[in-house]
């Protein structure tokens, strides 16, 4: 019975390390695209065994949904599934960010074995992770970041049509010259 | 339950894979998304810190962080678009234009 969690916890991390590989290592950049969707999948499955089942749905739809569509069109808009591979120009900084990475995962690795895990809290199950218990917390301690979000998502948007809306001022030009 | 030291490995582990990434890699897309992995990498330690302590607290910062890897990826990817259409490339070792 106490095993269960932990297989469970194996099985989702390992395929979560195996795509996050995989989407680093294709060279399709559909492929690349479709194994981060996978896993974003696995992430939330997790975040539903850690007590989030909110934030799960939310990492579904926004990431797995939204941002991922939002990927696929421009890859297939720009045609990048089929750019030949890049000679590589800076043939040492491979290997070198291969070492600085491991360097980098060692030391995490180290830092967590340091610090013994701090005892675990175990809060309200009925009322933990709840929607109405987020979106309580949300509307009240973190008002002025939520405001915040929305400004940040307006200057985003703003921005996006800026700088696509290029095209569409040179196209005006000839029917403008046609009607005179 | 299992420890939150798992969680945090699991994260470190998702996030050394998406520096990897961006350093490796020279697609532009590919290193996009491996910006993505390293923020949800960030979410999965966020989560499991929010359930070690009870509080609610690390899930709201997760809701910020996809708020802003949104908006994040909306502008990458517009800046990518306009990118192709000047350089027709999205090769960021061709993009060498400012270097000094």
């Amino acid at each position: 019975m106490t095993a269960a969690p932990f297989i469970t916890f194996a099985v989702l991390a390992a395929v979560a390390v195996a795509s996050g590989l995989a989407m680093m290592l294709s060279q399709n950049s559909v492929y690349s695209a479709l194994f981060l969707v996978i896993n974003f999948t696995v992430v939330a499955v997790l975040f539903l065994v850690l007590g989030a089942p909110f934030i799960a749905m939310l990492q579904i739809t926004v990431y797995a949904g939204a941002i991922m569509v939002l990927f696929i069109f421009v890859i297939m808009l720009l045609g990048g599934e089929r750019l030949p591979a890049p000679q590589q120009r800076l043939r040492w900084q491979q290997s070198l960010a291969v070492v600085l990475v491991l360097a980098l995962l060692a030391l995490a690795g180290y830092v967590f074995a340091q610090g013994a895990a701090p005892a675990a809290v175990l809060a309200d199950p009925q009322q933990y992770g709840s929607p109405a218990a987020l979106g309580m917390l949300l509307f009240t301690k973190y008002l002025f970041p939520f405001e915040f979000t929305s400004l940040l998502l307006l200057v985003a948007m703003i921005g996006v049509v800026v700088l696509t809306a290029v095209e569409e001022r040179r196209r005006r030009l000839p029917r403008a010259s046609r009607r005179t | 339950m299992i420890p939150v030291n798992y969680y945090l490995a699991l994260s470190a582990v998702l996030f050394c894979i998406g520096a990897l990434g961006v350093l490796v890699r020279r697609n532009a897309l590919v290193i996009f998304m491996s910006i993505e992995l390293m923020l949800n990498a960030a979410n999965v330690a966020f989560v499991a810190f929010s359930r070690q302590f009870g509080h609610l607290d690390g899930q709201i910062m997760v809701l910020f962080v996809l708020t802003v890897a949104a908006a994040e990826v909306a502008v990458g990817l517009a800046m990518i678009v306009a990118i192709f259409r000047v350089r027709a490339s999205i090769n960021v070792d061709e993009l060498n234009q400012l270097r000094g």
